[in-house]
């Protein structure tokens, strides 16, 4: 009788995990095979144990390319949280104007990536681009942004920034409603600041959403390659090339099927390692607050 | 030097007036209910005085000081919030210290405001709870709490026992008398409840239609309603209001016929009634009693019986369709549908103007 209704119950979920597997459980799975493998596009390879791994570790591009994923996501996480906190701090409030505010700023938030990046292309082209134009104004010389090494991630930075705020904005408007309105109150009986209002009731507040954003910020900006690839192509000489488009490079320009696996298996447990440190981080620290 | 003082406070939301010209004295110490159904402006009102909302015309006092212009926190004021408004995040002693670090008060002294507060809402062992692991009754200490440490001289509660339980309804009713005895300090109350602004109160502010109505002590509100409004919505169950006219009479007393030609003596002056006017004759329930039918003032009919225990309330439709509600013996052997009469206690009754204005019988020394 139990176990009848246990298949019965399957049933319901059936086309659900059937796609879950094929696109989700099979690749993982193939994936980690792929990774202990010397593979290309053609035959299944053989076994080379942990070598790809060894490879991996002893080359420079490789570790380039993570350093490079590293530093573009300290450049964007801090500044888009913040950007789309005080954007969310302007814009909650009700009214026809706010409304349209948040609509263009949300906007960004549905091109595809191959807009963005042909729309920062001339933003950032040093001869004719908008910042061009901006720093000969100011009597400066435009600066190279895309074929500088020193410039080129944070190019990367500020184009992400812009393509990405608009759904932190939203998730930060959404729990910036979820506070109670005579909080507030209470706290201006309370003779707080606004400055402390702000630090001592809707930072608190917005707790859950800030860890949100963040977790939800670091995985996305770890796998960042379609801006690198299409604004900069990884260059120049590697500067902006990232751990997912040495992936993308390794498996589908070299064939390197094998090699290319044992990269995204470390980046994945990469993703989760950040991650976890970072729930784990601001479990500790809210009990600490008493929070 | 009287406590809060509210001269000719004018408020309007857009183009819709919520308060017409509002004007309060209270006494030192002293508790003040405002009484309303919702839309009154009585919350508004409070909310004005707490800073919350701002007046368009008229002035706030508190204790010789101009209130109005300054910002909440700093106006000597403390309000317990109908929903608590209790900080989540924070602990019960970091709620009820909050605002006293925001004023700066010594860290020692925030202790033992705290601690005494504690000690008195018997919360001490919970100081170190968040707000979400207590009761609604304990949260409610906290919000009084919070208040408390603050040492104010006027304590702002909106509708503060609205959220509880019947049975710690009535403790915390109990509690607020005996808090406001400790409490060096005036309380004002908004409350839709007359049983709680008639228990708690020294004086009710009775409020509707954007106006106050009548400020009187409990029990005079309750016999001299000010007029048909406060007549019908103090009290329970409602006063009955019934269409009446003069009669003719050599008695210096007026003598009113009911719809169903039914006279009754009343203790109000005839001089002073507006003349040959649609009258209305107030009666409380207490004011009729049953009577075998024909032996009455009027005769009527029974339609619905409300045992109380301690007496039994007789509604009762008359002869015109006019209903009236009698009061009888708690053990009333009456039935749904007997035929009664009705002797109507004619000294004790309200006559209203057609204003509504109230005309009450000669008190009888």
């Amino acid at each position: 009788m139990n176990a009848e209704r246990d298949w019965r119950g399957l049933l319901f979920v059936a086309p659900f995990l059937l796609l879950y597997s094929i696109i989700l459980v099979f690749p993982l799975f193939r994936g980690m095979w792929l990774s202990l493998h010397r593979v290309d596009l053609f035959g299944d390879g053989n076994f080379v144990g942990f070598g790809n791994y060894a490879r991996l570790a002893g080359d420079p591009v490789f570790a380039t390319s993570l350093a490079n994923t590293f530093i573009v996501t300290l450049m964007i996480v801090p500044v888009l949280s913040v950007l789309a906190l005080l954007l969310a701090l302007a814009l909650n409030s009700a009214g026809r104007g706010t409304a349209i505010v948040r609509g263009i700023f949300f906007s960004s938030a549905v091109l595809s990536v191959t807009i963005v990046t042909l729309i920062w292309r001339f933003v950032l082209a040093p001869d004719a681009g908008l910042l061009g134009e901006a720093w000969q104004a100011l009597g400066w010389d435009p600066l190279p942004f895309l074929s500088d090494p020193d410039l080129v991630l944070p190019a990367l930075a500020i184009t992400t920034i812009w393509w990405s705020l608009g759904l932190p904005m939203l998730l930060f408007l959404a729990g910036l409603q979820q506070i109670p309105g005579d909080m507030y109150e209470a706290a201006s009986l309370d003779n707080a600041s606004r400055w402390r209002t702000f630090w001592r009731i809707t930072v608190p507040s917005l707790r859950r959403t800030i860890l949100l954003v963040v977790m939800l910020q670091t995985a996305a900006q770890l796998q960042i390659f379609g801006q690198a690839q299409l604004l900069t192509g990884g260059g120049p000489s590697g500067a902006s090339r990232t751990a997912v488009l040495f992936l993308f490079e390794t498996a589908f320009g070299r064939w390197e099927l094998g090699y290319a696996s044992a990269a995204a298996e470390i980046l994945f447990l990469i993703i989760l390692a950040v991650t976890l440190t970072q729930y784990w981080a601001t479990g500790r620290a809210t009990e600490a607050q008493g929070g | 030097m009287s406590s809060l003082e509210l001269k000719d406070v004018r408020k309007a939301f857009g183009a819709t007036p919520v308060l017409d010209g509002v004007s309060l004295t209270m006494e030192p110490r002293e508790f003040i209910a405002f009484l309303g159904p919702s839309g009154s402006g009585k919350s508004t009102l409070l909310r004005i005085i707490a800073g919350l909302e701002t007046l368009d015309q008229g002035e706030v006092w508190l204790e010789g000081r101009r209130i109005d212009p300054l910002p909440p926190g700093a106006r000597g004021v403390a309000m317990v919030f109908q929903h608590y408004a209790l900080y989540p995040h924070m602990s019960v002693r970091e709620n009820m210290a909050f605002g006293l670090r925001n004023a700066r008060v010594p860290r020692d002294e925030i202790e033992s405001r705290v601690g005494e507060a504690a000690r008195v809402l018997e919360i001490e062992d919970h100081l170190d709870k968040k707000p979400g692991q207590m009761s609604g009754g304990q949260r409610q200490r906290v919000a009084i709490g919070r208040a408390i440490v603050k040492h104010p001289r006027l304590f702002l509660l909106d509708e503060p026992l609205s959220n509880l339980d019947a049975a710690l309804r009535m403790r915390t009713r109990v509690e607020l008398a005996q808090l406001r005895q400790r409490v060096d300090a005036a309380f004002i109350m908004v409350t839709h409840d007359q049983a709680e602004a008639m228990t708690l109160a020294d004086r009710i502010v009775v409020m509707n239609d954007r106006t106050i109505q009548q400020i009187g002590l409990p029990m005079e509100i309750y016999t001299r309603p000010a007029n048909a409004f406060v007549a019908r919505f103090v009290g329970s169950p409602a006063m009955t209001l019934a269409p009446a006219e003069l009669a003719e009479s050599e008695s210096e007393y007026a003598r009113v016929r009911l719809g169903d030609g039914a006279l009754v003596e009343t203790r109000v002056k005839r001089a002073g009634l507006p003349s040959g006017a649609k009258l209305q004759l107030g009666l409380r329930p207490e004011m009729v009693s049953v009577a075998e039918a024909g032996a009455g003032t009027a005769d009527a009919k029974v339609v619905l019986l409300e045992r109380l225990g301690e007496r039994t309330l007789v509604y009762s439709v008359l002869a015109d369709g006019l209903e009236m509600i009698a009061q009888d013996e708690g053990v009333s052997r009456l039935q749904v549908g007997d035929r009664i009469g009705l002797r109507i206690e004619g000294a004790v009754a309200h006559l209203f103007g057609p204003d509504g204005a109230a005309f009450h019988p000669e008190q009888s020394a």
